[in-house]
This record gives structure tokens, sequence and C-alpha cells, in this order.
């Protein structure tokens, strides 16, 4: 009877009665608190390792991050020999990608005939898909022995005046390293790139082509100046990407806690230090170090983040003044 | 005419022939980059079918992991494929409906300012190291809980959500406002617009979303190192304690000196990789099938 005359109720109200509002709050309410999760989720992250690491961070201070120790037996640690190589094998990787994925996003957007530009640009990014896991016992057991008997001892006789091409005795070593971060994060660069320059305007591409340019000098002239920003912002997130793998880093840098200047040395980083300690959580201490490793490796992320977004916004506004 | 004239005449030329040249060059290079992305793709799924097609049998997909196996005893991966079915799923069940609902309340509710804000929240979501994702879990439910599959699932849903809720908001944009106003104007509240008539139309661009989120964390190992990766023997498939999965056996397995242990895990890392290609292929298919849609029904 009380339903019955409910439904009469809302009938012959207006449509703004109060029940349709109820179904809208209720949506907008459960929408804005998954939304407000977000942000709660990252601030959890944040404090949940900033928790895990306060007894390291009252231990050792800020002078963890660059003592190069680690001595569970005399509780001594620090994180400077992973972040130093961290720093050479994710630097060296962005070094030697951002110029072949360039290279690959204007042979996509640009130079590939019709038929072979679907099928690579499917290829290249089913390259991104690959799980690093994967990657890193390919690297392990494949590509590790061929740097080792070929290419690192090639590499010594001809450049080892160099001190950073020193003699290879192992083949997992911070090379392969990089080499594994070198085939990871070339196609984000390549494939974020390629956007961009498809992005272009064709006028500005044709007013190159029509003064007389060659198909290289417009690119230099016109394609590279405009998608500028968005590639510095693609090459620091495929720097993101490098310093945060951890699997297949792990697999193939050897294990070796110190800063050597060779190359073809064993080394170490921090999410693979991380990685593969995973079995052997120690002491506390031990376990507050790791969760400051990995405070240290959430900190560079989001200022990698922030700082790619900031220079995406901008030159999207800027882009938005030019035309 | 005197030589001296002709030589003027031909110095353009030798400019000329010389940016050409330079064109050429740079032309070849961004092919010969091409062909090395193509041929490093070739080279590790090469590699990857040639040592794992081998190991590849009826033993290795039905049979499980033992702990301490005679050299002689078959042994698979078993537990593993169903211990990542269960940990992706139970991933999904978290990371679709709250990435679903994250991309309604950003593409329809919020204001502009806080659209910003939650999306540049998702990107540093995005841009977390899945290893520090793996050890946040770790020290907010495994060190009071201990390791589990729960564990392990939540840590993939935290890699997942930012990629769902951010593919959702790019269908969302897509569905034209004129959608939305025939709804509202022939009456229906907001709600109802919103999940009666905008979503619908945007199931085929979310379920490519999420098939590519699986896709993409079904190979995730460094999350369940720390949450999800102390099993015990034998196959179970109880949730509340840790389950093999296959990118964890893959990683311990590479690790041993065992050549058998090899071939298991280059055996694991084939289908690893042929269920991520066919499971992103069929997720472009759905794809350009529901943008066709779309498309159709804006028009």
């Amino acid at each position: 009877m009380t339903s019955l005359d409910a439904t009469t109720d809302v009938a012959r109200r207006p449509f703004t009665g109060r029940r349709v509002r109820l179904g809208d709050l209720l949506l907008q309410g459960i929408a804005g608190i998954a939304a407000l999760g977000t942000l709660v989720l990252v601030g959890l992250i944040a404090w949940k390792i900033i928790q895990g690491a306060r007894l390291s961070i009252s231990t050792f201070g800020i002078s963890f991050v660059w003592h190069v120790a680690w001595d569970p037996v005399h509780g001594d640690f620090g994180a400077g020999s992973f972040l130093f190589g961290t720093m050479v094998t994710s630097f060296c990787a962005l070094l030697i990608a951002t110029p072949i994925a360039l290279g690959i996003a204007l042979f996509l957007s640009e130079l590939a005939p019709r038929g072979i530009r679907g099928p690579v640009t499917a290829l290249v990014e089913t390259l991104a898909a690959i799980p690093s896991v994967v990657i890193g016992l390919w690297g392990l057991l494949v590509l590790a022995p061929v740097l080792r008997d070929h290419v690192d001892p090639a590499l010594h006789s001809t450049l080892g005046f160099v001190p950073l091409f020193g003699k290879a005795s192992y083949g997992s070593n911070v090379f392969t390293a990089i080499v594994v971060l070198t085939i990871m994060i070339l196609p984000i660069i390549a494939s974020i790139s390629r956007e961009l320059f498809l992005s272009v305007p064709g006028e500005l591409k044709e007013g190159a082509l029509g003064l007389g340019t060659t198909r290289w000098e417009m690119i230099r002239g016109v394609v590279f100046p405009y998608a500028r920003g968005g590639v510095a912002a693609a090459m620091i997130l495929g720097l993101g990407r490098a310093i945060g793998e951890a699997i297949a880093v792990a697999l193939v840098i050897g294990s070796f806690t110190g800063i050597s200047g060779n190359l073809f040395a064993p080394g170490n980083t921090l999410a693979a230090w991380i990685a593969q300690q995973y079995a052997g959580l120690s002491t506390p201490l031990a376990t507050s170090s790791l969760m400051y490793m990995a405070l240290i490796l959430l900190v560079f992320s989001i200022i990698v983040n922030l700082v790619a977004q900031f220079i995406v916004r901008r030159a999207a506004r800027r882009q938005g003044l030019s035309r | 005419m005197s030589a001296a004239d002709l030589s003027v005449l031909q110095r353009p030329n030798d400019r000329l022939r010389r940016r050409r040249l330079v064109n050429r060059g740079m032309e070849l290079v961004a092919w010969l980059t091409a062909a090395l992305a193509v041929l490093i793709l070739g080279v590790v799924v090469f590699s990857v079918a040639r040592r794992g097609w081998s190991a590849l049998n009826l033993d290795f997909l039905t049979k499980s992991q033992l702990q301490f196996a005679p050299p002689n005893v078959k042994q698979g991966l078993a537990n593993a494929f169903i211990g990542t079915f269960i940990v992706v799923g139970i991933a999904t069940l978290m990371a679709l409906p709250f990435g679903i609902l994250i991309a309604i309340y950003v593409n329809e509710y919020a204001p502009k300012a806080i659209r910003s804000v939650v999306s540049l929240t998702l990107d540093v979501l995005a841009g977390v190291p899945a290893i520090v994702i793996g050890f946040f879990v770790f020290g907010l439910i495994v060190i009071s809980h201990g390791q589990s599959a729960y564990a392990g699932g939540f840590a993939l849903a935290v890699l997942m959500l930012p990629l769902v809720a951010r593919s959702t908001i790019e269908v969302l944009a897509l569905v034209p406002d004129s959608l939305r106003e025939a709804a509202l104007g022939v009456g229906a509240p907001r709600w109802r617009t919103t999940l009666g008539v905008v979503l619908p139309q945007t199931i085929g661009g979310v379920l490519t979303g999420a098939t590519l989120a699986v896709a993409r964390v079904a190979g995730e190992t460094a999350p369940l190192l720390f949450t999800c990766s102390l099993v015990a023997t034998g196959t179970h498939v109880d949730p509340s304690k840790p389950l093999q999965t296959v990118p964890l056996a893959i990683y311990q397995l590479s690790d041993s000196p065992e050549p058998a242990d090899h071939a298991r895990a280059w055996a694991a890392a084939l289908v690893l990789i042929l269920f991520i290609l066919v499971v992103s292929l069929t997720a472009r298919w759905l794809a350009t099938r529901s943008r066709r849609k779309i498309a159709q029904a804006s028009r």
C-alpha cells in the first residue's frame, strides 16, 4: 500500500523530484569517493613506505643516500652503490635508446610506405608488451653470453684506453643491463614520439617542402622544433621506466655492491637490489633500509612524472596559442 | 662565356647534391632503426619460441611443480597457470569497477580543477615502479597478515587501476554530447543517462582497456615478489595463501643452475608471450569494432 502511494506520488511530481536526485547523489558520491580513493592510494603508498623506512632514516639520516655499504652482519647500510648503478644504467640506456627511438618514430610517421606502416607500428608496440621477466630471461641466457664472448672483448680491445671499457669476465654486468634497458625503453620513447610527429600540422610540413627543402631539412626545421617538448617528456618517461625496472636488471646485472667505473663488471641498481632481496629479508634494519631505497625510487618516479606532465602541459598550451 | 661564370652556376648544384645526400643518409638511418626494432623483437620471440617449444608438452601444462623432485619425475607448471589466473582475476575484480567509477567521475561529474588533479594523480600512480608497489603492499598487508594471493592481487590491482581508469576516460570522452543531451532531453536523470546511455556505448572500449591491462599485469613479477612468492608445495587454489604465478616461476627457474629448469622457464615464457599476444590482438580488434560503433552512433 505504501509503495503504491510512493509511486503515484513520484508520478505526480515534476521530474526534478527527490528520488531522481537520490540516484544522482548516489552515483556522483560513489564515483567521487572512487576518485578520491586514487589520491588516498598515492598518499597511502608514500606514507607506508616512509613509515617502513623510518628506522633506517633515524639510524643513518640523509647520508644513507650516498653511503656505500651493505653489511647486514655489522648493520651498516647505504644506497650509494645502488644509486650509482641506477644512474649509470638508466642514463646510458636513455642515451642509446633516444636516437634509435626517434629514427623509428620518423620512419613510422614520415617515411614508411603505407603497406608496412601499420604492421611495423604493431610490432614496435608488441616489443613494449613483452614482460620484463621474459626480456630478463633472454638477456641472461642468450644476450649475456653473446656480449661476453664477442661484443665486450671487441669494445675492450678497441676502446680499452677509456676506463669505462675495462676487462670483461662475466656475462652478467652493467653493460648487459644497459642493453636490456635500452630494449625496454626503446618502444616507449618511439611510440610517444611517433604520435607527436603525426600531430605536426600537415600545412607546416607542406609549407617547408614547398619552399624546396629536402625531407630531412623539413624534419629538422619543422617536425623536431614542433615536437621538442613532447620528445623531452617521452625521454623523461623512458628514464623513469629505466630507473624503476627491477626484474630484468636483477637477472642480468650480476650482484655486486660497490662502485666500479668498469661497464663490464657486475653492478647493481636500487630496484634490482630490492628485487634480489625478496627471499632474504634478515633484520628489521635491513628491511627498513630496503624501504628507504624504495622511498628514493618513489621520490624519483614522482619527480619524473610531474616534470614530464609539466612539459606536456606547457607544450600543449604553447601550441594552443600558436594556432 | 668564360669558365668562371660556369663554375658559379655549378656551385648551387653541388650544394643541392650534398643536401640530397644528407637527406638520403638520414632516411636510410631511419629505415635501419626501424629494421633494428623489428629485428630485436624477432630475435627475442624466436629464441623464446625455439627453446620453449621443445619443453612445451602435455605434462608441462597439466602437472605441477614439486619441491624436491627426483630428476626423472616429470614436472609442469600447472600450479603457476592456475595461480596466475586466480591472482590476475582478483586484481581485475578490484581494479575494474574502481577504475570505471573514477573515469565516470572524472568525465561526467568533476569540475575542471578536480579533473586535472585526479588525472595527474593517475599519471603519478602509473609511474610508480612496480617493485615499489610490491613493497608498499608488503608494508601494508604482508607484515601483519603474511603473503597471500589476495595481497598479490591487490598489488597487481594498484598497477591496473591507472591503466583501466585512463582508457575508460578516453572512451567516455569519445561519446558525443548529443547522446547525453538527447537522454537528458527526454527526461532521464543524469545517473540513468550515464549508466544507461553513455556507458553501454563505451562497453567495447572499456573491455579493450581492461583486456590490455590484464595482458600487462599478467606478466608482472616485481609486485608479486614481496606479496605472493613464498609458495608451498603442491597445487592448491586457496587465495588466502600465496600461489605460484607464471612470471615468478620464470624468475625463479632462470636463476637455477639446472638446464631442465631453464627449459621450463623458456616454455613458461613462450606460454606467457603467446597469451599476451593473443589477448592484445583480441583487444585491438575489439577496439576498432567499438570505435566504429561509436562513430556510427554519433552520426
